[in-house]
Parts: structure tokens; C-alpha cells; sequence
């Protein structure tokens, strides 16, 4: 089937099999690398994107659906000009991450994190943070990225 | 994931006028050659395990359009079923009147999921029996009808003690539907034959020996809305969830709980229980021993030991007895606590 997937601002026609997945359609088709496959079954968190602005799993969402809809992957936070996201640099400096295999899903769940309104306690960043797992156990610091970060998403 | 025909549905008409064209005469709404697709999280999940194997699969997210309105009044609620989980769980007014409907979600699944899981398809999401998910076992009922249940002798520990059968012990494993269950709710569908309305409580059947055969919907229907009324235990109400570890895990053992009180006095209670049975499960028993009672140490006991009075445990998860009997006297507990403001 021929659809057009709309990721970072821009299009992307497509010739896909109807079974492929976000996560497969973004990596295999389109070149984007970033969103990762983990369990490949919405229990770790590593293909996390933005659809619509909403935070989903794309490895249990099918291309087929999102046909012209917007996605935004971790490709797509930094400025054209390079300079990171303010949840980009908040990762870096609160050192949250050590294999790094997570964090594109770590970085995109947390600014849905933020964007939601659930971000106001330690408690309930680990709570809506619960679908993305570390196995490097970076959590602590991944929480303090968070709270670094989401007074400055709300200045930019 | 074994190839299939993907049909996008612009409203409930096309979606069920798609279903029928391929309904076959399967008994069972799940295993029709046919299934509608909302956010996925456990069609896709289960076509990739190939436990579900539909030939055709119906894009219903357009519907979303039509179908996932809130509505309240002094009445009640009326809820589209694709409204999705996280916006039902993150309306101000539903957690006044409803606390038990927010907090089910809450504590449901991770936010991802409950980002794209529409309430109509988080009612209706399979069982996490290891033995039906994983095709490499010969035995499951529910999957293969006729070829046994390998939960029987195995490693039960997670499955259900209450409507079981010796043909399935799997577990129900959602949230929602116990706040539904003691909220009375009704569920509206259409389907081929055309729309009805039906009690939330007549949805789900117990597995006896068709386990194959979960709800009472008719191939090719779709649900299409949650109605609950403004009944007087609304307000006391909670939602406690046991588990193994505290976020994003399914439920060891959970409790819905609705009081009304007068003064200390129950005068109706609603009570369902999660976790431990095969179907959102209903602890009729547990409510009459509490009706004219204060609620104490006592007849919460009374009430708990009432639940699971026909609880029948496996080799390994007779614990959720015991814990089950627990989560319920603190939910019970907590909700004739709590502070209804007038």
C-alpha cells in the first residue's frame, strides 16, 4: 500500500506492506535510525515518538494508521541549527544515560512527560516515566534531567 | 506477523459494513476473521506473537472523530469508547464525581499506552496467560478450543482463583472494567444486526467450557460508548491496585470499591475485584455482608472472607487469596475514610 508518512516536517511517500510499523517504516524505510528497537511488544519504551504531539509506541502502532499524520521522532527536537533540545541537554548534563540504547525513547517520553502536565513531583516523573526501561538503572538521573529541563521547555 | 487486508473505516457504519463482509460464523468476536483495529496495543502485540490471526484488519481510529466525546451532566457520563484511556484519566471532573474511573486508568499500563489504548479496546484486552500468548505450548482453550490448558499444571502463579474452570484459569487482566463493574455501567454497541444497550456486567463471560468465547459481543460488534448514571456511591469510591513491582505492571490483586454511607452505616456497596478472576469480577456476597453495617476490622473481614469463599487456588497462587482478602479490607477501609466534600 502507498501512504505518506509526515516526520520532522516533512513528507515521506511510501510503498510499505501493510504489517510494517511505525518503528520499521521510520528505520528501514525512511533512514531514521534514532527510534529504537527494543522488545518490539510496548514493554520497554525505546521506540517511544510523538504522534499528533502525543507520546506512543511505534513498534505496536502500524504505519498504515498515522498515514499523514504528524510524527516527531528523536531526529526532530534539535534546531536546524544543531543546537539540543532543552531535554537533549538536560540528559547530558545529569549524565542519564550509560549504554545509551533507551535514552532516544527516554528523551521523547520525557518531553510527552512534560508536555502532559505530569511532571511536577519525583514521584510522578517515575510513575509516567514507568513505560520506558534502563537496564543501566540511569533512572535517578534521568529524573533529574526532568525537572532540569521542563522549566526551560516552558520558557522556549 | 502473517499478511492481512487493512481497510480504514470513516464511521461505524463502514467499520461493521467492513466486519460483516468477511464475519464468518465464528462464535467468538475475537477469533473472527475480521477484527476492528483502535490503538493496537494488543491486536498488533498479539498478530506479532501470531496468537490472533485476522485476515482482515479495520482502521477504526477515524471514528475517533465521532466517538470519543466526554459528556456529563447532572445525570451522569457518557463516554465515547475512543476516547482514549489517558484523556478519561486526566479529566478534573470525572475524578471528582468518578475517583474510581480515574484512578483504574491511573494505575493502568504505562503512558504510552495509555496514550493510544481506546477505552472501548482497554475492556476488551486479552488475557497475559503465558500459555495463550506463547504458540510454542500445544495447550491452551482459549487459543486452540479443545487442546487442553497447560496453565492447569503449570506455572499459575499470576492466574485467577474465582470463575475459574478445568478448562481455563486465565486471569482477566484490566482495570477499568472493575470501576465500571461497581459503577453499574452500561456499554452501548452496534453491530450488523444494529445497536443495543447492555449492563458493563453482561460483557465478559466466564470461561466454563468455552473459554475461547470471552464476551457477549456478536461478531462484527463494536462498542460504542460507556454510560454511567449519578448513582449515590459515585463519589466514595476507590480503586486499590496490588502488584509486583508499583507502576506499569498488571495486577496481583486489585479492588473497585463504592460506598454509599449513612452516617457510618452502609447503605449500598459496590465491590469488584481485579487480578484474581477470569472475568471483571463482581463480590455480590461481600456487598450484602456489609449493607446496614458500619464498615470496621470486623465486617470487612466478614465482607473480604465473603468474596473468596468459592476461591478455588493452583499450585501456585493460592497467595492471591490471602492477598486478595487484603486489598479488599483496605480498600474498603480507605474508602469509608474518605472525605466526600457536599
Amino acid at each position: 500500500m502507498t501512504l505518506t508518512l509526515h516526520v520532522n516536517g516533512r513528507d515521506h511517500p511510501l510503498a510499505l506492506d501493510a504489517r510494517t510499523t511505525l518503528l520499521d517504516a521510520l528505520r528501514e524505510h525512511v533512514g531514521l535510525t534514532g527510534s529504537k528497537k527494543g522488545c518490539d511488544h510496548g514493554q520497554c519504551g525505546a521506540c517511544t515518538v510523538l504522534v499528533e504531539g502525543r507520546r506512543v509506541l511505534s513498534c505496536l502502532t502500524l504505519a498504515a494508521v498515522v498515514d499523514g499524520k504528524p510524527v516527531t521522532t528523536i531526529e526532530g527536537l534539535a534546531q536546524a541549527d544543531g543546537s539540543l533540545h532543552p531535554m537533549q541537554q538536560a540528559f547530558i548534563d545529569h549524565d542519564a544515560f550509560q549504554c545509551g540504547y533507551c535514552t532516544p525513547g527516554q528523551i521523547m517520553s520525557a518531553v510527552g512527560c512534560v508536555q502532559e502536565g505530569h511532571a511536577n513531583s519525583d514521584a510522578e516523573i517515575r510513575d509516567y516515566m514507568s513505560g520506558n526501561l534502563c537496564r543501566c538503572a540511569a533512572y535517578p538521573n534521568i529524573v533529574d534531567a526532568i525537572k532540569q529541563a521542563k522549566p526551560q521547555m516552558k520558557e522556549a | 506477523m502473517r499478511p492481512f487486508e487493512f481497510v480504514r473505516a470513516d464511521d461505524a457504519r463502514a467499520a461493521i459494513a467492513a466486519f460483516a463482509a468477511d464475519a464468518g460464523d465464528n462464535s467468538s468476536a475475537a477469533a473472527a476473521p475480521a477484527q476492528y483495529l483502535a490503538g493496537g496495543t494488543t491486536l498488533i502485540d498479539l498478530m506479532k506473537l501470531d496468537v490472533m490471526r485476522p485476515q482482515r484488519v479495520i482502521d477504526i481510529n477515524p471514528l475517533r472523530q465521532s466517538a470519543a466525546a466526554i459528556a456529563l451532566d447532572d445525570k451522569g457520563l457518557r463516554l465515547g469508547a475512543m476516547t482514549l484511556m489517558a484523556e478519561a484519566a486526566d479529566h478534573g471532573e470525572i475524578r471528582a464525581r468518578f475517583p474510581v474511573l480515574t484512578q483504574s486508568l491511573q494505575l493502568a499500563a504505562s503512558a504510552q499506552i495509555r496514550n493510544m489504548a481506546s477505552l472501548g479496546g482497554n475492556v476488551l484486552q486479552r488475557t497475559r496467560c503465558t500459555y495463550f500468548r506463547d504458540t510454542s505450548y500445544a495447550a491452551c482453550n482459549k487459543r486452540i478450543p479443545g487442546s487442553g490448558c497447560a496453565a492447569l499444571e503449570g506455572i499459575n502463579r499470576p492466574h485467577a482463583v474465582l470463575g475459574t474452570s478445568e478448562h481455563c484459569i486465565a486471569t482477566y487482566p484490566g482495570d477499568f472494567a472493575q470501576a465500571l463493574l461497581a459503577l453499574d455501567a452500561e456499554v452501548e454497541l452496534d453491530g450488523p444486526r444494529g445497536a443495543r444497550t447492555i449492563p458493563f456486567a453482561s460483557l465478559h463471560r466466564q470461561p466454563e467450557s468455552t473459554p475461547q468465547i470471552e464476551t457477549r459481543l456478536t461478531p462484527g460488534e463494536l462498542i460504542t460508548a460507556f454510560r454511567v448514571a449519578e448513582v449515590p456511591w459515585a463519589r466514595r469510591s476507590l480503586y486499590l491496585k496490588i502488584r509486583d513491582r508499583d507502576s506499569y505492571e498488571f495486577a496481583l490483586a486489585s479492588a473497585a470499591v463504592a460506598l454509599d454511607l449513612d452516617g457510618d452505616i452502609v447503605k449500598q456497596a459496590r465491590i469488584a475485584l481485579g487480578g484474581v478472576a477470569t472475568v471483571p469480577w463482581r463480590a455480590k456476597e461481600a456487598e450484602a455482608a456489609l449493607i446496614g453495617k458500619a464498615v470496621s476490622d470486623d465486617t470487612a473481614q466478614s465482607a473480604a472472607e465473603a468474596a473468596f469463599a468459592h476461591a478455588r487456588p493452583r499450585a501456585h497462587n493460592a497467595f492471591k487469596i490471602a492477598l486478595g482478602k487484603r486489598t479488599l479490607i483496605r480498600a474498603l477501609q480507605q474508602a469509608a475514610a474518605m472525605e466526600i466534600p457536599t
